[in-house]
């Protein structure tokens, strides 16, 4: 599947507290951009890869004009979902089971969903826990309406600390490491007409001055609930180059499940993350290792998870993170910038769907941030309890 | 078998305080929930291999066996992680914060999440030695040993 398949069209909505629209809208209006960015109109695309069900095919398609579908289908693996959709997508039209395939997310992250409020938020699976009638089960249900949620614990701010928890206490990982991406994120987004953090420095005080919530993670751990949509369209590598931008090939992608994925407790290691498994095989199908990257657009719902998938990738050692981070190496100037357009944590948060269109723009050398000549990127994306997705896209 | 929806019900009912969601109870969960209502902490084991599992599930994910049993667990165990929440996400757990949501790893080597109860936060560390006890409503906290 090396090369096979490209990314051809790119476009999202602002990314706002407080869209006033409805979710469908934000991502037909992702949809509509990325599709008239690709040279293409609506009856050309004949693909979906959805995440969740928040959006329904059949909906989207009667609202934009797709008017010829033949391949539908959602994920389920939370912000894992969009870097997986281009595993699925890029199956699709390579075996020709569909020639064009667009791969939206949106939500209002804030206005609606709002974790960080609590069950009241709305969040399905918090809300669900609150002895209410239980509606929209994931695979997180069991576990959370069972053993979390009657424990205190009920979002991924905990969930996640404790797998920091663990790694840091073994591996003298420190707040100063963590800070580190919060940092660089930010200052990032300063370059970002799109972020919504541009204008809002952060200083490494402010960090540490952020309240605990819930240990080792602090406010500035984590990272915004803002409303909006993306959408991205795969294509074939032959038909690409008939289109009007410069391909994004889509060198390798692979999704990973840690085992189990619905629960953390039966894992032999805590620390085998979903990336862990999926980032050699990215690898592999591209025929790049992690010393060809040229940046990388790692999700980052929580400072602490990137410097978990920095070692999944194989770009230090276990254990080796904290000195891996510090001396700027991954900032802008450095020697590979991550998360170039903020991310989740400065610019929006759109699952890992806003990470794959900066990577696509910093390989059409069209970014607000350029990484001057980059011909190779990364894009992962983590969800639920940690399962992970990578994909290797180069120009 | 357990009737799912009565676990759940009187798992409600134990506890006075009814901001604080009880655990759901659904199918096997029920079964396990209603040995701690009890005052017994038992988990599943293989029927056939022998091993311990938790969380509750249908079939041995070792060697495939739905034989089972529910037996008896040691309660004893060491902490393996854990978080502190500062900021309540629910209003049942306003008044407890922080609070430490512990994960053990138990002598027969299954793991449990439950709240920490009687240990000091500035205490918790990665194998510390720590037992299993009831509470009242039929849930499981960890405290010192």
């Amino acid at each position: 599947m090396m090369d096979q398949s490209c990314i051809v069209g790119v476009g999202e909505t602002a990314f706002v507290r407080g869209s006033g629209r409805t979710v469908l809208s934000q991502v037909a209006e992702a949809c509509q951009r990325a599709t008239a960015d690709a040279g293409l109109v609506p009856s050309d695309v004949d693909g979906l890869v959805l995440s969740g069900n928040k959006v329904f095919s059949e909906a989207l398609a009667a609202t934009i004009g797709m008017d010829n579908l033949t391949y539908s289908v959602s994920l389920h693996h939370g912000g894992a979902n969009p870097v997986a959709a281009l595993q699925s997508a890029a199956m699709a039209v390579t075996t020709g089971v569909a020639s064009a395939v667009l791969v939206p997310y949106g939500w209002n992250g804030y206005s609606e969903t709002r974790i960080s409020r609590g069950p009241d938020g709305g969040s399905e699976t918090v809300a669900a826990s609150s002895a209410e009638p239980v509606t929209g089960d994931d695979t997180m249900s069991a576990a959370v309406l069972n053993a979390y949620a009657p424990m205190g614990v009920f979002a991924p701010v905990q969930f996640y600390s404790w797998l920091a928890t663990r790694h840091s206490e073994l591996y003298g990982i420190t707040p100063e490491h963590t800070a580190e991406i919060a940092l660089l994120s930010r200052s990032n987004a300063q370059s970002n007409p799109k972020a919504y953090m541009r204008g809002r420095p952060l200083t490494l005080e402010d960090y540490l001055a952020s309240p605990m919530i819930s240990s080792p993670l602090r406010m500035f751990d984590c990272c915004l609930e803002t409303d909006g949509a993306c959408a991205v369209v795969v294509t074939s590598a032959e038909r690409a180059r008939d289109l009007p931008h410069t391909p994004v090939y889509i060198s390798g992608v692979a999704e990973g499940h840690p085992y189990p994925a619905d629960e953390f407790e039966s894992r032999a290691d805590i620390a085998d993350i979903g990336l862990a498994r999926a980032a050699p095989r990215a690898f592999a199908m591209a025929d790049v290792t992690p010393a060809d990257l040229d940046f990388a657009q790692i999700y980052d719902c929580f400072t602490y998870v990137v410097l978990l998938q920095l070692e999944a990738l194989g770009l230090c050692g276990t254990g080796e993170v904290g000195d891996y981070v510090s001396g700027g190496r991954l900032r802008i100037d450095g020697e590979l910038p991550i998360n170039t357009h903020g991310g989740l944590h400065s610019e929006a948060h759109v699952e890992s769907l806003n990470h794959v269109v900066e990577a696509v723009r910093q390989l059409r050398h069209e970014a607000d941030l350029q990484v001057d000549g980059c011909e190779v990127g990364l894009v992962t994306g983590w969800g639920n309890f940690a399962e992970g997705s990578a994909a290797i896209l180069r120009r | 078998m357990s009737d799912s929806a009565g676990a759940a019900k009187s798992s409600a009912e134990s506890d006075g305080d009814s901001a604080k969601p009880p655990p759901r109870g659904e199918g096997l969960w029920g079964e396990f929930f209603a040995f701690c209502r009890q005052g017994e902490l038992r988990f599943q084991r293989c029927g056939e291999c022998g091993k311990w599992r938790h969380m509750p599930r249908e079939a041995c994910n070792a060697c495939g066996s739905t034989a089972w049993a529910w037996e008896p667990s040691s309660r004893h165990g060491r902490i393996y992680t854990w978080t502190v929440t500062h900021r309540a996400l629910h209003p049942g757990f306003a008044d407890d914060v922080p609070y430490a949501a512990v994960i053990a790893e138990l002598d027969e080597g299954v793991r449990i999440t439950a709240q920490a109860d009687g240990i000091d936060l500035a205490d918790l560390r990665l194998g510390l030695p720590v037992q299993v006890v009831l509470h009242h409503d039929g849930t499981c906290r960890i405290a010192p040993r």
